[in-house]
């Protein structure tokens, strides 16, 4: 063996070395924030957490019911708002789109799916809150349900498109008309996918702080409606995180704690899904 | 198999009602077809509403300050005198200090999993760094404040201050909050980014070109190193690119450690603020239509930013990978 070899191999193991090192951090990074959220989180958590509304400044205990059913209701709203546009707009680019067109439209929707999300608020401030004349909970639905709307859009179009061109082909082949066969032969192929994508929006925007300050604002209390300002879960672990009680900050971590129990949840169960679909597009 | 029934029966609706099945028919496929392309139009729409309002909603502040709102630097509410510089620079540094630490990184990790490491390993790590990008960035900033930075005050300040005290950018009091911790939580986020985007790009590097690498002689590290690499070079630039507009744009874990202090300081140790973080402190606290449209003015700034940088990113990442169209 030449001595050059020698270097060679060296100069290979090093960098095997180092780069595995980066991959470790990177994982490591993650290991540490579940362990400080798992650790600071459960010894805040108790039941009146998920029971009660927040206590007065100055009173102990007291927990963040409201925060939860607003989150869930701001969801719901946005959800009902994001996927059904996303859905559709995806079955175009995946069935009917022609070349240039669906570019366009496929390059928009990336362009979307970066705006940061303080923007997003801003504009649904413009366009909803500031003409309504007052914070709400459908504010906030609208500026989630935006947010949702780009991926929607890229991971049903995705997941159609992995649909075997021959099962279209079988159905038209059978007479149905092209619409008939993108309803009860294309898309149930692809609904595992398409479901699980939408599991892993939801997630995305669940987490979402900056769109709610300005739309859905907060709220100490309980929010009837759809009309009022409410409290979300992440709103609320911000604003406790920078106030200066301590119970406050025991609060943010059990909230933490939560919401990020609910996020990562949602994401393995959906990936799992995934990767066990029959139709999977390599993600 | 229930749907091939359903499917025969109308396939086989009866001649009978001939013209207007046919037409029926027709009118079922334009309304689907223009259903779906009503929705994938709406993301157009929504994109111009964006600007529109952005750009509508300034027009107050863009007229009394003109470009001069980017480049004075008195943000002053009561005096209704508003300059962005502080924010641009404190943005900009953010981003910088963030892309510093986790370029490096991130590549060296993306080069790992895509290159170095067996397949099913890489699958599982990749898992992992995917659900990273999932955290919340309250999450992020909710870390940042009651564990990073005290670690920084700790140790991590004091050890660099006496190794390179001297240069100005550690000069000064470190109080916890400033544009360094704000540049490290920023690090963290943007690097599942950069490690995904990146592997996926290194990945769609054809396979013979390694093998003719390989063949040469060359080691597993020159082949990754001067044959892989320079050809994704212009994805992995996407991907850089792309994470830097997500730092350009990320609000809650910045204003919860920066400092929210609107000066422009050499020392990253002083406190700052950026773009972001004052829309987020003080959009509903702005009175009068001016203070509000100058927030909204600097939310255009970013915007256009954004926008721009992952434009650039979305086109050279399509250049490196083949499955281009639909990657």
């Amino acid at each position: 063996m030449r001595t050059s070899d020698w270097g060679k191999d060296l100069v290979n193991q090093i960098m095997i070395g180092i780069t595995g090192l980066c991959t470790l951090l990177t994982v490591g990074t993650l290991i540490f924030i579940l362990g400080y959220l798992v650790y600071h989180g459960s010894a805040a958590l108790s039941w009146s957490f998920f029971t009660q509304l927040p206590a007065p400044v100055g009173e102990t205990g007291g927990g963040m019911a409201n925060a939860i059913v607003g989150s869930g209701k701001v969801l719901l709203l946005a959800t009902l708002i994001g996927i059904p546009i996303g859905f559709l707009g995806g079955v175009y680019l995946s069935e009917y789109g022609g070349k240039t067109f669906s570019f366009v439209v496929r390059y928009m929707t990336d362009l979307l799916n970066g705006v940061p999300s303080i923007v997003i608020g801003i504009v649904v401030y413009a366009l909803v809150v500031h003409p309504m004349g007052h914070f709400s909970t459908f504010a906030g639905g609208v500026a989630l349900g935006v947010m949702m709307i780009p991926i929607s859009v890229r991971s049903t179009e995705e997941f159609l498109h992995a649909v075997p061109q021959s099962l279209r082909e079988a159905a038209l082949a059978l007479g149905a008309p092209k619409w008939k066969a993108i309803v009860s032969v294309v898309i149930p192929a692809a609904m595992r996918g398409i479901i699980s994508g939408t599991m892993l929006d939801l997630a995305r925007v669940a987490g979402e702080t900056a769109p709610l300050l300005f739309t859905a604002l907060s709220n100490q209390f309980w929010s009837p409606g759809w009309n009022q300002p409410t409290a979300t879960l992440p709103v609320m672990i911000f604003t406790y995180a920078i106030a200066p009680y301590d119970d406050w900050h025991r609060q943010a971590w059990a909230a933490g704690f939560v919401l990020l129990a609910l996020v990562l949840s949602i994401n393995i169960i959906a990936r799992l899904a995934l990767s066990r679909g029959t139709y999977v597009p390599k993600s | 198999m229930a749907t091939t029934g359903a499917l025969n029966q109308d396939a086989l609706t009866p001649p009978s009602r001939g013209e207007s099945f046919v037409r029926r028919f027709r009118a079922d496929e334009e309304l689907a077809y223009l259903v779906t392309l009503t929705a994938a139009a709406a993301v157009f729409l929504i994109t111009a509403l964006v600007w529109y309002e952005l750009f509508a909603q300034s027009s107050l502040s863009r007229h009394k300050f003109g470009w001069g709102f980017l480049f004075t630097s008195t943000w002053d509410p009561i005096a209704g005198t508003f300059g962005a510089l502080p924010f641009i620079y404190g943005t900009v540094v953010t981003s910088a200090l963030a892309l510093l630490i986790a370029v490096p990184q991130g590549l060296g990790a993306a080069i790992f999993l895509a290159e170095m490491a067996p397949p099913r390993i890489s699958n599982a790590l990749t898992f992992l760094i995917e659900l990273l990008a999932a955290v919340p960035s309250v999450i992020y900033g909710l870390l940042g404040i009651f564990i990073l930075v005290p670690i920084l005050q700790k140790s991590v300040v004091p050890a660099l201050k006496a190794v390179l005290g001297e240069l100005p950018i550690f000069q000064g009091a470190f109080y916890g909050v400033s544009t360094f911790s704000a540049g490290i939580v920023l690090s963290v986020m943007i690097l599942p980014f950069i490690v995904s985007v990146s592997r996926e790009v290194l990945l769609s590097v054809p396979r013979d070109q390694r093998e003719a690498s390989l063949a040469l002689g060359a080691s597993q590290w020159q082949t990754t190193w001067r044959v892989v690499v320079p050809n994704a070079s212009s994805g992995i630039m996407g991907s850089i690119f792309l994470a830097l507009a997500r730092a350009l744009g990320e609000t809650m874990a910045v204003t919860m450690v920066i400092g929210n202090t609107p000066q422009i300081k050499a020392s990253l140790l002083a406190p700052g603020y950026s773009i972001a973080a004052v829309i987020a402190n003080e959009f509903t606290e702005a009175t009068g239509d001016l203070y509000l449209s100058a927030l909204i003015e600097l939310g255009l700034v970013l915007f256009g930013v954004t926008f721009v940088l992952n434009g650039l990113a979305r086109i050279l990442i399509l250049t490196t990978s083949r499955g281009g169209a639909h990657s």
